[in-house]
């Protein structure tokens, strides 16, 4: 909170800080963000055989994510509110058009082809679900009515089906936690919460175990991972493991990654990224990176709890939530502790569409933190 | 839309989201924790473990080949397997000096220039500590010799590898296919863990085009190995899952009467079963021998398949695009029957030529003085070109091509290969498109005899033969005929099967026809009616490849051997209840009765005795 508190103070005084401020922009989240980027570039210039190719993609990219940042910055919350149903609304049609008449990439539809660019609706409603969920239940006596929380579960459950049918588990994952979140900071009761995570977690190997046969069972490790070849996987995690376990305490320094090895570790500037920089920097640099995305999420957390409203609250929380599960299923993934889901390390890996909705999320947040009427406390 | 106005309890509301979020930003500490104690655990606790295993590679995980399923034929004679052999390979990271190395290496055991040169090659797309096969199908001796110094050579050693064998070799060449080396364009296109230990592909026949159920899936096996990079330990091993057996419908024993009645003839010779279209003998001649290409063919060898002028490299059967010459008539003539154009009385006078109406050029026939008063019935015993030229005139190409269409002409016939060519037959539409031009009536003349633009590959032939002895059931030739995965058969998809509506007694009044060819002592195939006791119902056909002049005279003495005509003949036989279709093409062959019928006919002969 200290940290914080200086920041808060830093905005008040400096030049750089006002002006910031006019652009809608929050100093402390520019700031992790900044530092998330920084290391992705230092990151991608390793992995990419210290060419340039990969840094100058991604800068492009971070431009228009930039841009898309700063613009809904500017975007009064309650615009959001007027317009979440109509947002949800057109990305669950487009999530239908994509099982219709969508590209199919890698093996799964997702894509849809707008003539100009290509365009991934699920991403979209990781979003808009939130906005939708956060739009119906702020009508509403909050902690929820049974009634009201069964609608919600139907606004989460719709678009996350539809992605499943892509299929695209990783997305599901997030797009129905960003929903469920929503629920869990309105207030649903913990009796509701544990009850339906433990019989969630008790059925699972149930079903896994006397009603699965073995090629279905193959079939949902396939699904798990569909990019992935079912005889590579394990040899990835084999490499990934030794990548992170020989950078030790203090790591072999940046772009001190044993290539032989990385040889082995494909997807290595993209969703198993992690297993380089914890190669590079070692047990230190991981705390360090852990503690950026902490801090990201503690200033996320903060905003949510400062907000004025309910709408922009619960979409806050949310937010901060989803980004939260981003960073902790790919790290567990890589690190051995989760299954394989594609899933990238937000901010870091190499890749576009993940980071255009991250980026749209901080803007949402910087839009609320910085759109505040002012009022006594 | 109306919103329900509620009255909130803003306290109670702000009071619920605080704690949810703390509760919930504890949680993630929490979890954060669970990552960062595996982080400790791999990192501090396993750091010294791991660190050895990435700074020696102490820990290599190796891909595993799987075995290729075996190629039998009909009657389970094994057309492709899998043999020892002794390769000597190299593993680059643990040479010191690669140069001096492979210097040191031609001088004890003789290994061309061109092999280090492909080595050097193929290093690119190998991983790290990889071995690398420098010369394969090593010999006792040569195993021997460098057995005697290996501990000169650290990172070269012997292995065994399985190496794919072909038994009939040239035989079965073009149809079972071969293995060769991946070459640098597959490898972008197949998928990398499959293929990490495997280093051949299929790449033509039967081997290309089941190569994804003949592959079988790579394992990997994790070992611990010294510096010096030689296992110690197996740590743990996912096995390999060999590929599945593929039995073919080809019969081998057939397939060598075939290929050689070819004798010194180059050609095609290609039999299906009628009632499943299963393929009995596809022949492809001239040929070579498959075991060249397992280990990578040499140039030398290469350059001499690739320039000599038999053109043992291409598939003649389902490439090779010839006029169909005569033996199209039966076609033609069903034609004009289904059509009414004709009936097998009228009759028409062959002076031995033709003419169209005011115009001065003269279609000949072959035989120079003409046959006289002819039917449809004589016209295609004896091969009368004016009969066809008239009638294809009355049909018209537009009818003559959509008719001919039904039966397979101008389309790939489906069979489960890969590469095949769909000939061509010609139409008023293709020559607009294709040629810019507007269509002549000479030249449905020409197609009427088969000659013209019209092209047909053996194994297309084959099967429209098929379809006329089926009396329009049109059967889609295949070779895989069961696949067995670990003794499990796998379900083969078969090809829909589709019928042409003919008048029966039509087909019967061509069939008829097609017997006196061979049976009737007018028959330009009655040599190979003798000492059998069934009746083969077949047409004869000559390919022009050298077109005679108006003023001249084909004198095959004269001309060269590679301008003289190819030779054609479809079969079917018994007639009255057919069993087996042959499309028989000798190229240069010069008639169709004399080289190509007797070579349907000991085919027909071998298959009916072994019924």
């Amino acid at each position: 909170m200290k940290i914080e508190h200086r920041a808060e103070q830093f905005k008040e005084h400096s030049l750089i800080g006002s002006l910031l401020r006019k652009l809608h922009i929050d100093i402390p989240l520019l700031i992790g963000l900044l530092l998330l980027l920084i290391l992705s570039f230092m990151m991608l210039y390793s992995t990419g055989n210290k060419e340039a190719t990969l840094l100058i993609r991604q800068s492009a990219r971070m431009g228009v994510a930039g841009v898309l940042m700063i613009v809904l910055a500017h975007v009064d919350p309650r615009q959001f509110q007027r317009f979440s149903i109509l947002l949800y609304s057109v990305g669950v049609i487009l999530l239908v058009a994509v099982l219709l008449v969508g590209d199919v990439g890698k093996g799964a539809q997702r894509w849809l082809d707008l003539g100009v660019f290509r365009f991934q609706p699920s991403e979209m409603i990781k979003i808009t679900t939130p906005m939708m969920i956060a739009w119906y239940l702020s009508g509403h006596e909050i902690p929820p009515k049974w009634r009201h929380i069964i609608i919600a579960a139907t606004f989460i459950l719709i678009p996350t089906l539809l992605i499943v049918r892509e299929p695209d588990l990783g997305t599901a994952l997030l797009v129905a936690s960003s929903g469920a979140s929503v629920l869990y900071f309105a207030g649903l009761s913990w009796r509701f919460l544990l009850t339906s995570a433990f019989s969630l977690a008790a059925l699972a190997p149930v079903y896994w175990h006397f009603f699965m046969r073995e090629y279905q069972k193959d079939r949902v490790l396939t699904f798990l991972n569909p990019e992935a070849d079912p005889m590579g996987k394990g040899y990835h995690i084999i490499q990934s493991k030794i990548a992170i376990g020989s950078g030790g305490g203090y790591g072999k320094g940046w772009q001190g990654n044993t290539q032989s090895q990385l040889d082995f570790l494909p997807e290595s500037s993209t969703d198993f990224i992690f297993a380089v920089f914890a190669e590079e920097f070692g047990l230190l640099g991981c705390l360090g990176l852990l503690a950026v995305y902490i801090f990201i999420i503690a200033r996320g957390l903060y905003i949510a709890v400062q907000a004025q409203d309910t709408y922009s609250r619960l979409l806050a929380g949310s937010l901060v939530c989803t980004f939260f599960v981003y960073a902790f299923v790919n790290i567990g993934m890589v690190i051995g502790i989760l299954p394989v889901v594609g899933i990238p390390l937000p901010l870091i890996s190499y890749g576009g569409t993940s980071m255009v909705t991250l980026f749209a999320g901080f803007g949402i947040l910087m839009s609320i933190h910085t759109h505040k009427k002012i009022l006594p406390s | 839309m109306r919103r329900h106005q509620v009255i909130k309890d803003s306290f109670l509301e702000n009071r619920i989201f605080l704690s949810r979020t703390v509760i919930l930003f504890v949680f993630m500490l929490f979890l954060i924790g669970g990552l960062i104690t595996r982080l400790i655990y791999l990192q501090v606790a396993g750091h010294s473990r791991y660190h050895g295993m990435a700074t020696n590679n102490r820990i290599k995980v190796t891909s595993v080949p799987p075995t290729r399923g075996i190629i039998y034929d009909k009657h389970g004679r094994i057309l492709a397997e899998n043999l020892p052999s002794y390769s000597l390979e190299v593993i680059p990271e643990q040479v010191a000096d690669m140069e001096g190395t492979l210097k040191r290496l031609q001088s004890v055991l003789s290994i061309p220039e061109e092999k280090i040169e492909a080595f050097k090659k193929h290093r690119k797309r190998y991983k790290h500590f990889d071995s690398i096969p420098l010369l394969m199908q090593l010999s006792n001796t040569d195993v021997a010799r460098f057995a005697v110094l290996r501990h000169t050579f650290p990172g070269v050693d012997i292995h065994a590898r399985l190496i794919r064998h072909y038994p009939y070799a040239e035989l079965t060449a073009h149809v079972v296919g071969y293995v060769g080396r991946i070459n640098e364009q597959e490898l972008k296109t197949l998928p990398a863990a499959e293929y990490r230990s495997i280093h051949t592909i299929g790449k033509i026949g039967v081997e290309r085009a089941y190569e994804d159920i003949l592959r079988g899936h790579a394992g990997y096996s994790e070992i611990e190995t010294n510096a010096q990079g030689k296992p110690i330990n197996e740590l743990g091993k996912i096995e390999s899952v060999p590929g599945a057996d593929i039995f073919l419908t080809l019969d081998v024993d057939l397939q060598k009467v075939a290929y050689d009645a070819l004798a010194e003839f180059n050609g095609a010779v290609v039999a299906l079963d009628l009632q499943t279209g299963g393929v009995l003998v596809q022949v492809s001649k001239a040929s070579f021998d498959p075991n060249l290409f397992v280990s990578g063919i040499s140039y030398v060898d290469y350059k001499a398949l690739n320039t000599s002028k038999n053109k043992p490299l291409f598939d003649r059967v389902l490439r090779g695009q010839y006029p169909p010459g005569s033996t199209l008539k039966p076609f033609i003539g069903l034609a004009g029957l289904e059509h009414n154009i004709t009936h097998m009385h009228q009759t028409l006078f062959c002076p031995g030529y033709y003419q169209l109406p005011n115009k001065a050029h003269k279609y000949r026939d072959w035989k120079k003085w003409g046959h006289g008063k002819v039917n449809l019935d004589i016209a295609i015993t004896q091969s009368c070109d004016v009969y066809f030229y008239d009638m294809s005139l009355a049909l018209g190409i537009d009818n003559l091509s959509s008719f001919l269409h039904k039966f397979g002409f101008g389309q790939k016939t489906g069979i489960d290969l890969k590469g095949e060519k769909a000939g061509l037959l010609p139409s008023r539409e293709w020559k607009r498109i294709h040629r810019e031009q507007a269509w002549y009536p000479g030249e449905t003349l020409i197609t009427g005899i088969g000659q013209g633009f019209t092209q047909v590959t053996p194994m297309q032939l084959a099967r429209a033969t098929a379809t006329l002895a089926n009396k329009g059931y049109i059967v889609t030739p295949y070779l895989a005929q069961k696949i067995i995965d670990a003794d499990r058969e796998i379900e083969i998809k078969k090809p829909v099967q589709k019928t042409i509506e003919l008048k029966s007694t039509n087909v019967q009044d061509i069939i008829n026809a097609m017997v006196h060819v061979v049976h009737s002592p007018r028959g330009t195939a009655k040599r190979i009616a003798k000492n059998i006791d069934y009746q083969i119902a077949g047409k004869t056909g000559t390919a022009q490849v050298y077109t005679v002049k108006q003023d001249e005279e084909y004198n095959e003495e004269e001309i060269a051997f590679n301008m003289r005509d190819h030779a054609l003949f479809i079969a079917f036989a018994p007639a009255d209840n057919p069993k087996i279709a042959v499309a028989v093409i000798a190229e240069h062959g010069s008639h169709g009765s004399s080289i190509a019928a007797p070579i349907a006919a000991k085919v027909i002969k071998q298959y009916l005795l072994d019924k």
